[in-house]
């Protein structure tokens, strides 16, 4: 009996790895549970790594350093951070529903975690393809208010009872927009020979693949209309200045998170980062292209293939180099001396990956079955799918640096009566035009 | 106002509004939204205790302790839904007494308390009590001291207005202009330090003069600054004056009426943003003002809008009092013969200043002792801040933030 289960074992592991599909079309448990639990891993240290970048990035643009303290150049400090937060008093207040309370930041996570299923990171780099998975994640993400009028409610106070209505009726309208841009993305797809479009999110990149064009310049400039109105609707969506209204510390000391503290409030960052990065992915995937690298048409053969696969390894090159430059700016004072050498061993571990990057885009070069071919294949779709989605991360933090808050009903007013009719508007002319090419 | 007790809270009906035809209201671009919501009829002035559908009001303490009220005012605001009903200001959380204290100092002693009222600008407090006691010894500065006094006013006011656009910027929501304008206020401070050692509580000058000689370098250092902030000035205007979320923010935001403000006895930037042109370095001369070029700028809707325009239009009427008074700098005595022990005759006086946020007057009754019998002090964020109720009623939450921070109010100046 162990005999016939060493021998299964493997092969049930083994089954997927050749396949070209994602682990729940294939029917693998085990590799959708491996991808879940490397996706939850991922997006806590893309939350992490977020979360020192926004207060790097952010300081630099109000001329001041950030974190320069816990780890060179502030690099241990979300770590920091996250154990601080961990070992905080939980504190739920006397008169708040102790359950309630205790629920709303898990209702928001979850959420915010739950869409990552159907993300594709590449044609088979995401654990389910499901057919309606843009109906999927635009019903999942919006759960996310859930936790946020519920946090609000139970805790029993006014200002996080201002921030939780606020937040439904924020999320709630920019939602109609949000989804009328998103169904005119979808029209698109089904400009192929069966004149049938589809839901689900691989499929949306496959129809941008065939294509050949990304949908934000399809029918120029319906595509960019209908992502430039995506584009304010997901940050209304997530809470984020300048419609963190929610939030609007000035306003609401902290609207509704008021009450929280330690590790429930982290729960809610936590949430509000990784709705952060899924509601960029689905950018990505409606109109970026997702995982196709940048003039598919433009620069296509192999060697043009190869350059553009040696971008991963160049990347953390870079990265490793600023690294080193950092090491060497470091004052030669003995105080830096263990900053000095942990930069220097973190550059050398970014110099490490990208050296392995770059001996797979070498060695993988070739368009066999080989398993280098695969893994060069692999890393090129889930490099472009991250560096489109780093943008969006970027731009969130920019908008937040620059930009005053709306107040609540010139946010209304901007959702209902400028948002809504042009996405309406794109939405029917793109309708036509479809119908007209085709 | 009141005093802060256990109370206040559950009563707040005498919040009654008084029926003020020409309110912010008709100016608001809100009107067509709200008017619907109480049902055409402004039922917001007329009659302030009636809430939408008859829904339950809601009484929200913002303060003492919120991030908003820049320090520890507490106001009391009765909500229906976000709009505003009705407002109070609970004072005296940072009451020190300083108005007894002055009865038990001698003149000189208490020159240095002046400046922990309005601490943001206190070399004008200092300027309002020095010459208010100098009128009161009927004695006159000497025109360089005069000229310095001018100068360091001067930096004090756009290094004031900094602060409050920085923080002003932050109430709506804008993080960075904070740290462009606290950059650039430490080269002012940077000034002050090298003058007489202290950067904010600076007690710069003294009865009858200033007590420190200019140091060398001052004048270029002084018109470097001039050559360094003005581009700056333009930054920050870059940042926020066209920009549409700041515009639809402040415009028709806290209106209040040229009528309503001199009622209130408001004065400052907030006064002069409403159209009327008051400003006591023309109207009553003090110090050298009467001797440089300048202008008064002023508002017309006496928004939010106009306020902050207002207050950038000063900032560089401000630069071109100092670059006028730094080139015309005369020589001579920085200090008035004035008796070693200041023992003022038998008298009252009243003088006042134009600061940053309005007309500082100090009333200072004398007894013919070395100390005042009694010193009052007419601070302008304690009168401005009035004209919050009025300018705030119907709004929205979000605007008793901005409103807040368009007044202008220091905590130490309101409570003293």
């Amino acid at each position: 009996m162990p005999n016939m289960i060493a021998i299964w074992m493997p092969n049930f592991i083994m089954s997927y790895l050749g396949s070209t599909v994602t682990p729940g079309e294939a029917g693998s448990q085990f590799w959708a549970l491996i991808y879940v639990l490397i996706i939850f891993a991922g997006v806590s240290v893309a939350v992490m790594s977020m979360n020192w970048l926004e207060r790097k990035a952010l300081a630099h643009f109000q001329i001041r350093l950030g974190p320069m303290r816990v780890g060179p150049h502030g690099l241990l400090q979300p770590i920091a951070d996250a154990l601080k937060l961990m070992l905080k008093e939980d504190i739920i207040p006397t008169e708040a529903d102790q359950f309630v309370f205790w629920i709303a930041p898990l209702i928001g996570l979850l959420a915010a975690f739950t869409v990552y299923t159907v993300i594709p990171f590449g044609p088979s780099q995401a654990v389910s393809d499901m057919n309606i998975g843009i109906l999927f994640m635009l019903g999942v993400s919006s759960l996310g208010v859930l936790g946020v009028v519920v946090a609000g409610w139970a805790s029993n106070s006014h200002y996080p009872l201002i921030g939780a209505l606020r937040s439904s009726a924020q999320m709630v309208s920019y939602e109609v927009a949000m989804g009328l841009a998103v169904v005119s993305a979808i029209l698109m797809t089904s400009l192929n020979e069966k004149g049938t479009g589809t839901l689900s999110m691989i499929g949306i990149v496959r129809a941008q693949e065939q294509q050949g064009i990304w949908f934000i310049f399809k029918f120029f400039p319906l595509g960019l209309i209908a992502f430039i109105i995506f584009a304010i609707a997901m940050i209304a969506e997530t809470n984020r200045a300048p419609f963190d209204m929610a939030e609007a510390e000035s306003e609401l000391t902290a609207g509704y998170h008021t009450e929280y503290s330690g590790l429930r409030w982290s729960l809610f960052m936590l949430a509000e980062y990784a709705a952060m990065i899924a509601v960029s992915s689905i950018a990505v995937t409606l109109w970026l292209g997702g995982w196709m690298r940048p003039f598919v048409r433009l620069l296509h053969g192999p060697s043009w293939d190869f350059i553009f696969s040696l971008f991963p390894g160049l990347t953390f090159l870079g990265l490793a180099a600023i690294a080193f430059v950092g090491v060497l700016r470091m004052p030669a004072h003995s105080f830096f001396k263990i900053q000095k050498i942990g930069l220097a061993a973190f550059g050398g571990l970014l110099g490490f990956i990208a050296l392995m990057l770059l001996v797979i885009a070498i060695a993988g070069r070739s368009e066999d079955a080989s398993i280098g071919s695969r893994l060069n294949e692999s890393i090129g779709y889930i490099y472009w799918f991250l560096l489109k989605v780093a943008v969006f991360m970027y731009l969130f933090i920019w908008y937040r640096a620059t930009w005053p808050r709306y107040r609540f009903d010139q946010l209304m007013r901007v959702g209902w009566k400028v948002l809504l009719p042009i996405s309406l508007a794109v939405l029917i002319v793109t309708a036509i035009v479809g119908v007209l090419v085709a | 106002m009141s005093a802060p007790t256990g109370e206040d809270t559950k009563n707040i009906s005498h919040l009654a509004a008084p029926n003020r035809e020409n309110s912010n209201r008709e100016n608001s671009d809100r009107g067509e939204t709200e008017g619907k919501n109480v049902g055409g009829n402004d039922l917001t002035f007329a009659n302030p205790d009636k809430t939408y559908l008859d829904s339950n009001e809601l009484i929200i303490n913002m303060g003492p302790q919120h991030p908003a009220t820049h320090g520890v005012l507490r106001v009391i605001l009765k909500l229906d839904g976000e709009k505003v009903l009705g407002t109070e200001c609970i004072i005296g959380y940072l009451h020190r007494g300083v108005e007894k204290i002055a009865e038990n100092r001698t003149y000189t002693m208490f020159n240095p308390y002046v400046d922990r009222m309005d601490y943001v600008a206190a070399v004008s407090n200092g300027l309002g009590y020095c010459e208010a006691v100098e009128k009161l010894l009927n004695v006159e500065a000497t025109p360089r001291a005069k000229y310095i006094r001018v100068i360091l006013t001067e930096l004090n006011r756009i290094a004031s207005h900094q602060l409050w656009l920085g923080t002003h910027a932050l109430d709506i929501g804008a993080m960075t202009p904070l740290f462009y304008t606290f950059r650039d206020r430490e080269e002012i401070l940077k000034i002050f330090e090298k003058y007489c050692g202290a950067r904010l509580t600076t007690h710069a000058f003294r009865i009858g003069g200033c007590q420190y000689e200019t140091y060398a370098g001052f004048e270029k250092e002084v018109k470097n600054f001039l050559i360094f902030v003005a581009p700056k000035i333009n930054e920050y205007e870059t940042l926020l004056t066209t920009n549409r979320i700041w515009m639809e923010r402040t415009k028709n935001v806290g209106v209040i009426s040229a009528a309503d403000a001199i009622a209130l006895g408001v004065t400052g930037p907030v006064l002069r943003a409403s159209g009327v042109k008051w400003d006591l370095r023309k109207a009553q001369p003090y110090a050298a003002y009467s001797e440089f070029d300048f202008e008064i700028p002023v508002g017309t809707n006496g928004d939010t809008y106009d306020r902050y325009l207002v207050r950038m239009a000063e900032m560089r009427q401000s630069l071109r009092i100092i670059e006028q008074a730094v080139n015309g700098i005369p020589e001579g005595p920085i200090m008035a013969k004035v008796p070693k022990v200041i023992k003022p005759p038998v008298g009252e006086i009243y003088h006042s200043i134009e600061s940053p946020k309005g007309e500082l007057g100090y009333f200072i009754v004398s007894d013919g002792s070395t100390q005042p019998y009694r010193l009052r002090v007419r601070p302008p964020s304690f009168v401005n801040l009035q004209a919050l109720d009025v300018m705030v009623r119907g709004l929205l939450v979000a605007d008793v933030v901005a409103v807040i921070g368009t007044i202008d109010i220091v905590l130490g100046e309101v409570d003293r």
